[in-house]
């Protein structure tokens, strides 16, 4: 038998080891607690000087905190008060706790968020900059050394100086040469070592070197570096020039592109056809909510509901076209009048049928992932990738189509009986069949054209609307029966519209291009691409 | 014989419109004029449920002066001419007590010589322009000095802002609110090259260069922000391309003067956290009055609907006017007019509305900024109610100018220097 008191002590002894042990691990660990505490309780004006006190406490969770407090998604246990991050994951909430990222079977109910503004997030993104500095993502460090750009002090210049020599990574390398540059450039006592470092800030495009040079050039003191700051400067503005004219072009190719989209089914209905079709731009609308009603089907999987949309958006738009062609526009034919106004009529039904559906609001038709945010090309050019996307998108749209009209049998009937009915009709070609299968063509891209402006502009019954007088622009001033015209017309007006919208602004810019339209067509009542011969009267 | 005849006709005439004002006294109309299709359905759409839901729970009280509500509910569809006609087809054929309505201030300038030619009532639920006061017009949305400046304030002092775009959609809002931001920044010492004015039609589509414009003005060095007075659903591709260009609230805020809970509840707010909006309402303020009001809304209109700052503006106009026909026993225009100046009712903040002799309504002032579950977090309010100006103080051919409805003056436009009434009506 054990003697009481030797159990007893051995228990003490243990215990004493375990404390021992414990605060050893939690000399910062209990000040850190103790603080996160605080985080809690704190209001939002008093949050960034504790969040200050736990910056100095170092602790190897800290990056997490920030990101996620940088993020909106940092709460708290209502009752135990623990830190937990609350991400949203496929549409279901995924609760942590942040300290040891176990994941919790407790509902979002019982947590509270800790609110952030805008001057925190200014502050945990510099905070988080400081730390990424050291860290082992090669993209982490290039963001939070550029972060530095904007604002260096003595204490971050001299840990760039330490980390230099070991950079592995030449962008990465390159970007702390500018900052120390900067750094050179504006507080070095010695005059050459300022030109030096000025010659090489001339480079870089970064727009806070721009901001520092235009500083140094109104130097009284120093003027060697005014003038060497002068003359870097101008090199600069030179190539930001550049670079905005070519920002400018791809902006005028991207609103050309969505011009395209919305006009090519019209260059089919109205060009290949001769049917004035008013409803084009509701077949537009048509689309997007079938993008819309995708969406809806399958919550779970936005990054691929598109490619359910297009082929999705082509049937619905088709078939409606189908109907309208086989119920209404066959009766019409050569009665161009009675037919624009039966399908304006039919467009305000299909209007009045969105609204009556889906409500007038407006609909939330979610971006994927892979198409949100931006290319960056260089620090003043960027190409946003949605438009990027539906550019190459209209493009192959394009082309498709103008496989579809030149290598298929249907392409081929197609060109007959625009050509000539009568002879079609003689040679044996079901002209019925092939009017509704081309209009129903027409809608089904039209509908495609839906799907791509449903990732730029509202998903509402009016979306038609503001899209039918650009297409019928479109397609007038390329040449009526001309998919080639409608091309070139679509990039010409896109362009033109946004070289004048700088200058103008943009109520001024899209007048202008009316007028030069009207007159254009004034001269050239055919468009650019007129239809030559025999069959074109 | 001949003279016989006409008393017969006259008496006829007589009884018959007696029967028909005994008819029309069973009920009193309540026209509804918002769009209800069109650009700006997006937004007005809310409000007319929201009158339908206010006259629902009046009727449920009993009514006024012992008779039901009856609502008139018409459609002027985004078409700011037709909003006159249907004024007048609601005052002379449907011959209704008040309306609510209008939403841009285009559809506003249109109603006005209506409603004045035909003595009507009109309540104004959305933050405006300024510069204008009529007799026949209630203003419960906020004035300039209730929303744009105190925004402007709140930018310069604590978030020091220095470089301006000021965008907004091309019509008579944006224009004089711009106007008299400009005057007030300059007033405050920026130089104008430090300001940018943008304008854009309505429904705008394609923002790339006027974004790819403001990443540019933004980088030169001063801290810049973006006073957006953009209306309607040209908001949504605005905001996109915003996040897109990847410009966050952080490097350019941006403060919204037209965007509110119902404008959000159309897309991923996500990349637009942090950005702000100035507002008298944000349904998500603590207050028993507001958790009533959201739970009747959700009860009233569905589960997932949002509440937002012209229907507290609704709701306080709707209320005002209730009190003040209990109070003047009567419909009557003139009376009603009379009896609400002075009146105070609470509003959705825990505080009290009190209209003005300008009618305008005393107001909080509250800046907030978008969380990314679509609704706003309050970052700055004003201590206690502001009061409406009518007339800024800022532009100097309104300076001298004031509005009060009450004797002596009279007058929506009374000119403090010169002491007389321009005779305008509006």
């Amino acid at each position: 038998m054990i003697p009481i008191t030797t159990l007893s002590r051995a228990l003490r002894n243990c215990l004493l080891i375990l404390c021992l042990g414990l605060s050893f691990v939690s000399a910062d660990d209990e000040r850190f607690q103790a603080l996160a505490l605080e985080l809690t309780t704190v209001k939002l004006a008093q949050t960034q000087p504790v969040l200050e006190k736990i910056a100095e406490t170092e602790h190897p969770v800290l990056l997490q905190l920030f990101q996620t407090m940088v993020e909106g998604d940092l709460y708290y246990h209502d009752e135990t008060l623990e830190l937990l991050s609350v991400e949203r994951i496929d549409g279901e909430y995924v609760i942590k706790n942040l300290l040891s990222g176990e994941v919790l079977p407790i509902d979002r109910d019982i947590t509270t968020k800790i609110r952030v503004n805008n001057r925190l997030r200014v502050w945990l993104r510099g905070a988080i900059a400081q730390i990424q500095l050291t860290a082992d993502d090669a993209s982490a460090r290039l963001a939070a050394v550029r972060s530095l750009l904007e604002r260096y002090d003595d204490d971050s210049i001299e840990l760039l100086l330490s980390l230099r020599a070991d950079e592995p990574n030449t962008k990465v390398r390159s970007a702390m040469d500018t900052v120390l540059a900067m750094n050179t450039a504006e507080n070095s006592a010695d005059t050459g070592a300022r030109v030096a470092s000025i010659e090489r800030l001339s480079d870089s495009l970064e727009p806070d070197v721009r901001n520092l040079l235009v500083e140094l050039s109104y130097e009284t003191d120093a003027p060697v570096v005014a003038a060497e700051a002068q003359r870097a400067l101008e090199r600069i503005e030179g190539r930001v020039n550049f670079f905005g004219h070519v920002d400018t072009l791809f902006f005028g190719l991207s609103l050309g592109s969505v011009l395209l989209l919305a006009s090519i089914g019209l260059a089919i209905t109205f060009g290949v056809m001769g049917v004035i079709n008013m409803a084009h731009g509701e077949m537009i609308m048509l689309g997007a909510y079938t993008t819309y009603v995708v969406q809806l089907l399958m919550p779970n999987h936005i990054d691929a509901s598109l490619w359910v949309a297009i082929p999705a958006a082509f049937l619905v738009s088709g078939a409606f076209g189908v109907l309208i062609e086989r119920g209404v526009i066959q009766f019409l034919h050569g009665r161009p009048l009675e037919t624009l106004l039966a399908t304006f009529g039919i467009s305000l039904i299909l209007q009045q049928l969105v609204r009556t559906i889906f409500s007038p609001l407006n609909r939330q038709v979610d971006t994927p992932s892979w198409m949100s945010g931006q290319f960056e090309i260089n620090p003043v050019l960027f190409v946003t990738l949605n438009r990027f996307y539906i550019f190459v998108f209209a493009l192959l749209v394009f082309a498709a189509l103008v496989l579809v009209l030149s290598k298929t049998n249907l392409g081929l009937h197609v060109r007959a009986v625009s050509q000539n009915r009568q002879m079609a009709k003689a040679m044996g070609i079901r002209t019925a069949r092939v009017d509704a299968l081309t209009f129903g063509l027409g809608s089904g891209i039209a509908g495609i054209a839906g799907v791509a402006l449903s990732q730029l502009t509202n998903v509402g019954p009016n979306l038609g609307q503001s899209y039918i007088i650009d297409s019928f622009m479109v397609v007038v001033f390329g040449g009526v029966g001309n998919l080639f015209g409608t091309l070139v017309a679509a990039f010409t007006l896109g362009i033109a519209n946004k070289v004048f919208e700088p200058v103008t602004g943009a109520v001024l810019a899209s007048i202008l291009v009316l007028v030069f339209i009207i007159l254009f067509i004034q001269k050239r009542p055919k468009g650019l691409f007129p239809q030559k011969g025999r069959a074109a009267e | 014989m001949k003279l016989k005849t006409i008393v017969k006709g006259a008496a006829l005439a007589v009884s018959a419109s007696v029967a028909m004002s005994a008819w029309a006294a069973d009920t009193i109309k309540v026209g509804v004029l918002h769009s209800l299709s069109g650009t700006m359905a997006i937004s007005e759409t809310t409000l007319k449920d929201t009158v339908l839901m206010m006259i629902e729970e009046q009727n449920k009280k009993g009514g006024l002066l012992g008779k039901q509500l009856e609502p008139v509910v018409v459609d002027p569809a985004s078409n700011w001419p037709l909003f006159a006609e249907k004024t007048r087809e609601l005052l002379t054929q449907e011959e209704v007590d008040v309306i609510f309505g209008c939403w841009t201030s285009v559809s506003r300038k249109s109603v006005l010589p209506v409603i004045e030619e035909l003595n009507g009532l009109l309540f104004y639920p959305v933050q405006y322009e300024g510069e204008e006061s009529s007799k026949n017009v209630f203003y419960t949305g906020a004035a300039p000095n209730q929303q744009a400046i105190p925004a402007v304030d709140y930018l310069m002092n604590d978030l020091e802002v220095e470089r301006w775009v000021l965008a907004g959609t091309d019509y008579v809002y944006p224009r004089t609110t711009n106007k008299i931001l400009e005057a007030y920044l300059m007033d405050k010492g920026v130089a104008s090259d430090d300001i940018m004015i943008n304008y854009t039609p309505f429904g705008h589509s394609d923002w790339q260069s006027i974004i790819a414009d403001i990443k540019k003005f933004g980088s030169e060095g001063k801290k810049t922000a973006v006073v957006s007075t953009i209306n309607g659903d040209a908001n949504v591709p605005f905001y996109k391309e915003l996040g897109n260009q990847g410009i966050s609230a952080e490097d350019i805020p941006v403060v919204a003067f037209s965007v509110g809970e119902e404008e959000l509840s159309g897309f991923d707010t996500e990349p637009l956290v942090g950005h702000l909006a100035a507002w008298n309402y944000f349904q998500s303020v603590e207050s028993s009055a507001n958790e009533d009001f959201i739970a009747q809304w959700k009860a009233f209109a569905g589960e997932d609907r949002v509440t937002n700052d012209p229907m507290e503006a609704t709701y306080i106009g709707f209320n005002l006017w209730a009190k003040a026909v209990e109070a003047a026993g009567t419909t009557d225009v003139d009376t009603v007019e009379q009896t609400i100046i002075g009146m105070s009712t609470p509003n959705l903040t825990g505080g009290t509305a009190t209209m003005g002799a300008n009618h305008h309504l005393t107001k909080p002032v509250l800046i907030g900024e978008i969380q990314d579950d679509g609704q706003f977090e309050v970052v700055w309010e004003t201590d206690g109610e502001v009061a409406g100006d009518a007339w800024s103080d800022f532009l100097p051919e309104s300076k001298p100018l004031i509005a009060d409805w009450t004797d002596p003056v009279k007058c929506g436009n009374y000119n403090t220097e010169t002491g007389t009434c321009s005779g305008q009506n509006y």
